[in-house]
């Protein structure tokens, strides 16, 4: 995850706008490698990835759709765009972000360990956050939580001093609202 | 027309029906059943180079001087790496290559077999696209579709990794029809509504320039005409990077000469001072636009570009017009004759009257010697005695490139080949024969260095197999002599490892090799040297012994703005003193 200020000399003097967080969900072909051009396009050139996430989703045309995350100046993620519809197997390119409303999901699964009043005050926080059991011993419970990342953060803070262990993130999955597709 | 056949025969039958007649390559395990296949046949030729970087930067003369796809083969491992820098050359020049790679068969990928590489991987970054052929049901399509690829929108280096069992393997071949591409679709046309506002904005100019660039050569030839008819039509001053040379002729009276780091002083002074610049085919790279936040402080920029992601990511431009240059070129120069639109002719002619005031300062002048060979009198020397012929240029990188840039005046587009983004030394030679596989009757020169040329010298020998006359025209100060005026500049004149020590003699080198050597140090003995070259029907090598410490004028230093140049001060021998020129934060730039 690089700084912004990695990037080359020239491109820190492109204005002094403000470093956002963009969503932008990316249509390609579901074929080897291509995964490796999009975070190779993001590393070879210094833009930053917050989360990342990637699926097949029209198994009969073999489309993928990633989901990324990234953080920029608008001229720098508007540059993000443009370098990855270069890329040959990308169909399409939309930053969530810019286009109009949409609706952002995260899934966590969080461990947490202890005993006695602990124990409670986990399942009483997982009621209010609306989190699932998903497994549970005599001393540990994993809770499933799906949700925006912000409300998965506040969750795992809540946690931690209460026997969190470790928590698995998928990254964000998004798409717009409305009856329109991307 | 569907035919039963091998990998390695629908490789081939690919090649013809692309209409390639020349391929560059080396061969080797993984592309034996390629070989064979170009061994039965005749219509594609094969040139055998001695090193496979001389096959990409063949095949790169070769596109550049023809406007076709360049190819070269290569075998896996070692092939496919030695070829990477010509590769990352071409992308960056923008290039149309298509890099047939041998691959170890398919069932030993990912075991560390003989001569294995991940290839695909290795150039994911220095391609335009690659594919990996998996099986022999795809190979028709990918062989076609990369063709494609290359030469379509902003073209590219495409690499097609072939496993040695694909290329063993029978399979149905089909020819190039209705090849759709599903995704790769450039745009092409520009937006009409953009394009009435940027001659909207052209006719209100009081200090228009147009900047352009390789863009315009790689458009083919239509563009360049089209480009001469709106100088014509407009009146507006033109200049172009180091890449776009030629596309405007430089007898034509709107020239100003190159911009950039090396260009001219009314180049650059244009390009400041304008009101309106507008940017055809360029990318508004790091040698053109000096210091970022100094670059043409007041001007409207109107940015025409076939690469959406080249606008604004340097500088951030009022009007982008995506699309082709001889498309939008072309609507420009219509629109601009049917709506007899007419040019800021009074503000134009105060404009012209002090771009000619710049051009009085003479930025190109050097103090000419009669005892030493200047390296500018060289260039000048070899301009004047090949300009009446079909001359095609090729360089290696260096001093003498942007020597060669300044002094040599190309009037015609696809003549000048050079490493311009990559700045690859070793460029020239094998450009220089690929140029002359392509145009067997012309006069290529390729302009060296004494240490770019060692580069890839061994390419001499391909040069001799094929009677390719070509002809490499060394300026040799015993110097790499851009390194050694940067430490002149930046590091105290401390020239770490920039001497070129135990240098060949060249004479002796080409005639080992099989050519001609011809020695000049004399500069009254030039002309008849240089006349000596041209008229010798094999390859030859010219030891130019040029002055030693000559330094390239004009410059704008690291980090400086376009108005901030440096000249050479023709009354004093040293040059100027320019060694505080350069501030800390200029050091740290390249």
């Amino acid at each position: 995850m690089n700084d912004i200020a990695a990037l080359s000399p020239y491109s820190s003097s492109i204005g002094k706008s403000k470093v956002e967080s963009h969503t932008l969900s990316v249509l390609v072909d579901n074929e080897p490698g291509v995964l490796a051009r999009v975070v190779g396009l993001f590393s070879g050139r210094g833009y930053n990835i917050e989360s990342l996430t990637v699926a097949e989703t029209a198994h009969a045309e073999h489309l993928s759709r990633i989901t990324i995350v990234t953080t920029g100046t608008p001229e720098v993620v508007e540059q993000i765009s443009h370098q990855l519809e270069r890329i040959v197997p990308i169909h399409k390119v939309t930053d969530l972000s810019v286009s109009g409303k949409h609706m952002e999901r995260e899934l966590a699964m969080i461990k947490v360990c202890g005993r006695g009043e602990n124990r409670n005050e986990a399942l009483r926080l997982a009621e209010a956050f609306k989190a699932k059991v998903i497994d549970a011993t005599i001393e540990s419970f994993i809770f499933e939580l799906t949700g925006q990342p912000r409300k998965i953060d506040d969750f795992v803070e809540l946690m931690r001093p209460i026997g969190l262990v470790e928590v698995s993130r998928t990254g964000v999955a998004a798409i717009t609202r409305g009856p329109q597709p991307m | 027309m569907a035919k039963q056949m091998t990998g390695a025969q629908m490789v081939v039958e690919a090649l013809k029906d692309q209409g390639v007649d020349t391929v560059f390559g080396y061969p080797g395990g993984a592309v034996l059943p390629i070989y064979d296949a170009i061994f039965q046949q005749d219509a594609v030729k094969h040139v055998l180079v001695r090193h496979e970087q001389g096959a990409a930067h063949a095949a790169e003369g070769f596109a550049r001087s023809t406007g076709k796809v360049g190819v070269l083969l290569v075998t896996s491992g070692p092939g496919a790496t030695n070829a990477i820098t010509g590769l990352t050359d071409a992308l960056l020049d923008s290039i149309p290559l298509v890099c047939l790679t041998g691959q170890v068969p398919t069932h030993l990928i990912g075991s560390d077999a003989f001569q294995e590489c991940d290839t695909v991987g290795i150039t994911r970054h220095c391609t335009k696209h690659n594919y990996l052929v998996r099986s022999i049901e795809d190979l028709p399509r990918i062989l076609h579709e990369a063709f494609y690829v290359a030469r379509s929108g902003r073209p590219g280096p495409v690499v097609i990794d072939l496993p040695k069992d694909v290329q063993f393997a029978s399979g149905t071949y089909q020819g190039p029809v209705n090849i759709q591409h599903k995704t790769y679709q450039p745009k092409l046309k520009g937006d009409m509504d953009r394009i009435r506002e940027a001659l909207a904005m052209m006719q209100k100019a009081k200090r228009p320039v147009l900047y352009t660039g390789g863009g315009i050569i790689n458009s083919g030839p239509v563009a360049s005409t089209l480009l001469r008819e709106l100088v014509e039509l407009t009146g507006f001053p033109i200049t172009s990077t180091l890449m776009g040379l030629g596309a405007y002729p430089a007898s034509g009276k709107n020239w100003l000469g190159m911009l950039g780091m090396h260009g001219t002083y009314e180049a650059n002074h244009t390009m400041h001072d304008c009101d309106l610049m507008v940017c055809i085919g360029a990318r508004f790279d790091d040698r053109i636009t000096g210091r970022l936040d100094a670059f043409s402080p007041g001007s409207k920029k109107i940015h025409i570009d076939i690469d959406p992601s080249s606008i604004n990511k340097n500088v951030k431009v009022d009007l982008p017009i995506v699309g082709d240059c001889a498309h939008v070129l072309e609507d420009m120069v219509r629109i601009w004759r049917a709506e007899s639109m007419k040019a800021d002719k009074e503000a134009l002619a105060s404009w012209w009257k002090q771009i000619n005031h710049w051009r009085e300062r003479k930025s190109l002048a050097f103090r000419t010697s009669k005892t030493t060979i200047k390296p500018q009198y060289a260039i000048q020397r070899l301009y004047e005695l090949t300009k009446n012929r079909n001359c095609y240029i090729t360089t290696e990188v260096g001093q003498h490139q942007m020597w060669a840039a300044q002094h040599y005046h190309f009037e015609e587009p696809n003549r000048w080949m050079t490493s311009g983004g990559l700045g690859t030394m070793g460029y020239g030679l094998p450009a220089a024969i690929g140029t002359q596989m392509a145009h067997p009757d012309a006069l290529v020169v390729d302009i060296a260095g004494e240490a770019s040329i060692l580069m890839n010298m061994q390419e001499m020998s391909t040069a001799v197999q094929y009677r390719l006359p070509v002809k490499i025209f060394i300026l040799n100060n015993e110097y790499m002599g851009m390194v050694r005026q940067w430490q002149e500049l930046l590091h105290g004149g401390r020239y770490a490892e920039s001497y070129s020590n135990s240098l060949p003699d060249f004479v002796k080198l080409a005639e080992a090799y099989g050519g001609h050597g011809i020695r000049c140090s004399d500069p009254a003995d030039l002309d008849r040297a240089i006349m000596e070259m041209i008229d010798t029907p094999k390859p030859v090598i010219f030891d130019c012994l040029v002055e030693k410490e000559e330094n390239c004028f004009p410059m704008i230093p690291s980090g400086k703005a376009h108005n901030e140049m440096l000249l050479a001060e023709l009354g004093d021998d040293a040059g100027i003193e320019i060694g505080s020129v350069i501030d800390e934060k200029g050091k740290m730039l390249v």
